[in-house]
């Protein structure tokens, strides 16, 4: 019986080129990894595998606690980067709207403003969205997270 | 006492017209080869020059191979600037003015031995340098080199075939993410060597890095106002149609990039993690040859797309005032508007390295402060006035913009003198120094 391949026929997106880079650059790394291991020498030793801590003997492991600012940065860059990438929509459609030089969008700029979401309407909400970011930040802020004492 | 052998081979090599003929030697066989065999794969090749699917990639490969020899280059100009600022020669001893280095050091590198320590997660710590290496070379994808170039022997009704990669409908959000992604080849590359150098190094570059992203992410959003669009050939042909560059509308929000720019690729004067004197190597001190190197290529790399993409954006990409536009898609002008673009992008490095060897390291404390109280707000403020101006139709105003980037600079230059709080120094809510006791 004669089997259906054509669901597996290739198609060109706009990603492939991405992919075949990233092929390729994945294929660089490898071969860099594998070809450094096998020219170089080889000459091991309890002193030369050991943790480089300027000669000292290491005290205790390296994954034990550290400062929780880290932390504390990490949290607050998730909620901005977030809201920061929520904006970006926002940054793209309101000119949109805003705009009268854009003909292409006009009749739906046109129709955003007859339902009520005018500009100054999209200007305020975007601009609540940012005094949000801001307040967080001001809190953050007077509860000393960026204070590294 | 060196070898008189070595003396001689290192004196021969030093001689320009010697590393001349050499490189022609090795180079006109290969030419004549090419030249002599072109009636059998001659129409091959200029089949795939001229498809619309194979020139993309074929010339996304070949910067792919242009940007690895650069980071090379980029090692040896940074040297040799480094020697400049510093009054002295940088290297000169292998080859002429020193030209044979790259090859000499990558040489080294690859045949210096490779240790991987006892304490190690030996999976995270060979990975680390691919996460590294690998998101700072994809990154380049989109960035819209030369336009578009109709070679002489396609037919008159075949499409123009563009240089650029990949031309995605997220654009310059890709770069973003996959510059986004260094990060974890820092992080991992700490936690996995078991070393406390490496871990206070991985985790202050991680903390600064995911800072430094906000205040790029702001100005990249101010320009998207103006632009409409994310897609970067599509900014470089409206600075190419008004001859008006987004610089001159955002300047401060191209100083907001720049500023990130160089945190995000951990350099001077951001380079806390690797800070010598306080870390010895920073995260990788625990790496040695080729691996070793992969962070620096990855460094270089970043830095080489980094540049492009601020002159894409901010600096009208190929376009110079009384070039050929994008109208004109002759070869010529394709290869007109590749060298503009490149001489921007190699300006850029060339302001990379300066800085480098100019300005002093922050203490950490400060670049927390410049991210979060400084660049954060600024971004934040200059949005908000981009959206008004945007609101009342005057984006491309270049008064109007102007006077919003003076009002934010003013404003946030007497924020600073109002706030009598010293940038440099001591905090002053820690308490005082007895000065007897050191």
């Amino acid at each position: 019986m004669e089997r259906d391949w054509s669901h597996l026929t290739f198609a060109a997106t706009e990603f492939t080129n991405v992919a075949v880079l990233l092929a390729v650059s994945i294929g660089i790394a490898a071969a860099i990894l594998v070809l450094t291991h096998l020219l170089g020498p080889r000459h091991r030793g309890p002193v030369k595998e050991g943790t480089y801590e300027s000669g000292m003997e290491p005290i205790g492991d390296t994954r034990r606690r550290f400062n929780v600012r880290f932390y504390l940065v990490a949290v607050l860059f998730l909620l901005c980067d977030v809201e920061l990438v929520f904006l970006y929509p926002w940054a793209l459609l309101f000119p949109r709207a805003a705009g009268g030089a854009d003909a292409a969008h006009a009749a739906w700029a046109q129709g955003l403003a007859d339902a009520g979401y005018g500009p100054l309407y999209l200007l305020g909400a975007g601009g609540a969205f940012l005094v949000l970011l801001l307040l967080g930040l001001v809190y953050e802020w007077r509860r000393g997270v960026f204070r590294w004492t | 006492m060196m070898d008189p052998t070595v003396a001689r081979i290192e004196r021969l090599l030093r001689n320009p017209l010697v590393l001349v003929t050499a490189a022609a030697a090795l180079t006109a066989p290969v030419v004549l080869l090419a030249w002599l065999l072109w009636p059998w794969y001659g129409g091959f090749v200029q089949g795939l020059l001229a498809d619309a699917f194979w020139f993309p990639l074929l010339f996304m490969l070949f910067v792919l191979v242009m940007i690895l020899n650069a980071t090379a280059l980029c090692i040896l100009a940074e040297r040799k600037i480094a020697g400049f600022t510093q009054d002295r020669r940088g290297p000169n001893r292998v080859g002429f003015w020193g030209l044979l280095q790259p090859l000499a050091d990558g040489l080294k590198f690859l045949f210096k031995e490779d240790i991987i320590p006892a304490n190690v997660d030996r999976a995270l710590f060979l990975l680390a340098p691919c996460l590294a290496l690998v998101p700072a070379l994809i990154g380049f994808a989109i960035i819209p080199w030369a336009g578009e170039v109709r070679w002489p022997w396609m037919p008159a009704d075949a499409p123009a075939v563009s240089t650029q990669a990949a031309s995605l409908d997220v654009g310059f959000l890709y770069l973003l993410a996959v510059g986004s992604l260094g990060v974890y080849g820092v992080v991992l590359a700490g936690y996995a060597s078991n070393n406390k150098y490496s871990f206070y190094g991985g985790i202050r570059a991680t903390a600064q890095m995911i800072s430094y992203e906000l205040p790029m992410g702001l100005a990249l959003l101010c320009l998207l106002m103006t632009a409409g669009s994310l897609r970067p050939e599509e900014i470089v042909a409206q600075q190419a149609d008004s001859g008006l560059w987004y610089v001159f509308l955002h300047p401060l929000a191209f100083l907001l990039l720049l500023t990130s720019s160089f945190a995000e690729t951990n350099r001077a004067p951001f380079d806390l993690a690797e800070a010598e004197q306080e870390l010895v190597g920073g995260f990788h001190t625990e790496y040695s040859s080729m691996k070793f190197a992969m962070f620096f290529l990855a460094e270089y790399a970043h830095m080489i797309t980094g540049s492009a993409l601020m002159v894409a954006l901010f600096f009208g990409g190929w376009h110079f005032w009384g070039l050929p536009g994008a109208a004109d898609t002759s070869w010529v002008a394709m290869l007109l508007r590749l060298a503009v673009f490149v001489g921007k992008v190699v300006l850029f490095i060339g302001l990379f390295m300066m800085i480098r060897w100019t300005i002093p390291r922050f203490r950490f404390d400060q670049l927390m402060r410049i991210a979060w109280l400084g660049m954060l707000p600024a971004g934040v403020v200059l949005l908000a006035g981009t959206a008004v101006l945007t609101a009342f139709g005057l984006e491309r105003n270049v008064w109007a913009c102007l006077a919003l980037n003076v009002a934010v600079l003013a404003g946030m230059l007497v924020y600073v003198g109002r706030s009598r709080r010293p940038v440099t120094g001591r905090q002053p809510d820690l308490p005082a120094v007895s000065v007897g006791a050191v």
